[in-house]
């Protein structure tokens, strides 16, 4: 397979950060009670990923091995502090909601990993490539839960869209069910648990199907090889 | 000649699962007839909703998990679940309330964890505190019992009420729903009130809540039942009860302006039905004989502090879950000696 076709297929779900790593919980389960965060902290930390990875593959060959872990996080803690502020100054809305966990990209185990097992060891493009992916993937499953969080905790789907979009979205509000009680559960913490383990039991069961579907596709010549 | 190859032990299938569950069901009879007598034929409809949707969930969980559905569904362990669901919310919650509870209980807090014998927490507790926790306002107003309702509430209206949420006449919920005995107590007393006035109000009996003492204590009779019968073992419920006797004794002689007695704490709320019908779960609870006594008195104790010091009115879901995730722990160092052994 093409190197970049197969960056794209890992980072977007065969080694899906959240989905198979299971790294960057933390974030991924305190901020995805609505689309709109999940979507902000999502490209928050693409773009922390792609700077991350990039600088980090340009320099790989000046970074001494011995105190290479240093260095990365210097640089992902300098990119994360441009974003913050970057933020702070023109999504000031929604960096009060997401608040401290901006700056807890820093901590983000995706991002070092992806520094030290991928752009650590390859060119810049497909370090580029990588972090854009892998970061995807990643925004992919927080707009996933926080969809499904928002719709059954309030029943409704890009509440509060202007913090994001500025004032054209303000009716962008989708109110699916009319009069809905409120689910509390799955605002609190506990959705957030139970909602990334129904994801993830999608996603191995899709697997499953898959490699069933490839296996039967192959079988039948396996079967009139052996029967010559 | 051909023979049965019989081999010890020797009992008419004394163990099986469908038996001991209905004979739980059998003794949770007297209490429930109390409870009808007491709130309404609205309790027989929550538990006749729980049972078909209790059982359909279980049926469809079983397909999904590519299970046998018939050993499994006649065990009686989901009717079992749904019943406890059904009696611990309010007689005329909304239809959805009881749903979305049992269909939890059994789903999540049951068969994604392996099913009979595999969940770790008692999945009629999981139900219940998902409802508190998500639906606090439904799950927290009562009836009152109906000796004390302007009008009681017939079949047809409790019909209507549980699934239009309406009666079709010009009833009002809040004439028809109160606060429960122990929230009573548990406001009046944050009132800077002194639990032996409280307790001479009409919303209360001779020890407890008015009706809620006689449901309480046809649960324990159905419980003294089951432990002679020897489908609980008297562990549990000993060292819980005895548990929140000592401490709401100990806090009534040193602080009495703080606690009801300790009477009105063992006949109030679910004391009864969680010391005999839900810590005492064998699949949940503790194995060890040393160990359900600790895993009883921590209940007791724990129901008691949530009941004084805790945000809900009642605390036996809570303790129940909370000892729950001790289990491992008591059971680690709560192993029997095997004989003979030196140590």
């Amino acid at each position: 397979m093409n190197p970049y076709a197969q960056i794209i297929k890992e980072g977007l779900w065969k080694n899906n950060p959240a989905l198979v790593q299971l790294l960057g919980l933390c974030p991924l389960l305190a901020v995805t009670n609505t689309v709109i965060n999940g979507l902000g902290l999502g490209l928050a930390t693409i773009l922390t990923l792609v700077a991350s990875n990039g600088i980090i593959s340009l320099l790989r060959n000046q970074i001494p091995d011995e105190v290479r872990l240093p260095v990365f996080v210097m640089i992902i803690a300098s990119i994360v502090t441009i974003i913050e502020l970057s933020m702070n100054a023109w999504f000031h809305d929604l960096y009060l909601i997401l608040g401290i966990f901006i700056p807890l990209i820093v901590t983000n185990c995706s991002i070092i990993a992806r520094a030290e097992a991928f752009a650590a060891r390859n060119p810049v493009g497909h370090s580029l490539l990588d972090g854009l992916m892998m970061g995807l993937g990643f925004t992919a499953v927080l707009i996933v839960l926080g969809g499904m969080r928002e719709l059954i905790g309030q029943g409704t789907l890009f509440a509060q869209a202007n913090l994001m979009f500025g004032d054209i979205a303000t009716n962008w509000t989708l109110t699916l069910i009319d009069d809905y009680r409120g689910f509390l559960l799955a605002l609190l913490p506990p959705g957030a648990f139970i909602g990334l383990g129904l994801i993830v039991a999608l996603k191995n069961v899709i697997d499953v199907r898959l490699t069933k579907r490839q296996t039967s596709v192959v079988e039948p010549v396996a079967e009139t090889a052996s029967s010559h | 000649m051909a023979l049965f190859r019989i081999s010890p032990p020797y009992l008419a299938g004394a163990n099986r699962v469908t038996k001991q569950m209905l004979q739980v069901l059998l003794a949770m009879v007297p209490a429930v007839i109390a409870m009808v007598y007491f709130f309404g034929v609205a309790v027989l409809i929550n538990i006749a909703l729980a049972l078909v949707v209790g059982l359909l969930a279980e049926i469809l969980m079983l397909k999904l998990r590519q299970r046998p559905i018939k050993p499994f569904i006649t065990d009686g362990s989901a009717a079992v679940t749904a019943i406890l669901i059904a009696v611990a919310i309010p007689p005329l919650s909304p239809w959805w309330l009881t749903v979305v509870g049992v269909v939890f209980a059994i789903v999540f807090a049951k068969q994604l964890y392996g099913g009979l014998g595999y969940n770790p927490f008692n999945p009629a507790m999981i139900g219940y505190v998902l409802l508190l926790v998500s639906f606090p306002l439904e799950m927290t107003t009562w009836l009152p019992v109906s000796s004390l309702a302007e009008n009681p509430v017939d079949f047809h209206a409790a019909f209507q009420l549980i699934f239009h949420g309406e009666t079709g006449t010009d009833w009002v919920a809040d004439t028809v729903s109160g606060a429960t005995p122990l929230d009573a107590m548990k406001t009046q007393i944050g009132q800077s009130i002194l639990p032996e006035y409280i307790i001479n109000q009409n919303l209360f009996g001779f020890a407890g809540g008015l009706g809620w003492e006689w449901i309480n204590i046809w649960f324990a009779i159905g419980g003294i039942y089951l432990i002679y019968r020897r489908v609980i073992s008297w562990h549990v419920p000993v060292a819980m009860l005895a548990a929140l006797f000592i401490i709401s004794g100990l806090t009534s002689m040193f602080a009495p302006e703080m606690t009801g007695s300790p009477i009105f704490h063992l006949v109030s709320g679910g004391t009864m039905i969680g010391a005999f019908f839900i810590a005492t779960d064998p699949v949940s609870g503790s194995t060890t004989v040393k160990g359900r006594l600790v895993f009883g008195a921590g209940v007791g104790l724990l129901t008691y502090i949530i009941r004084i010091w805790g945000g809900y009115p009642d605390g036996i879901a809570f303790a129940v879950i909370l000892m729950n995730m001790m289990v491992p722990l008591i059971d680690y160092y709560t192993q029997p000696k095997v004989y003979g052994a030196v140590k």
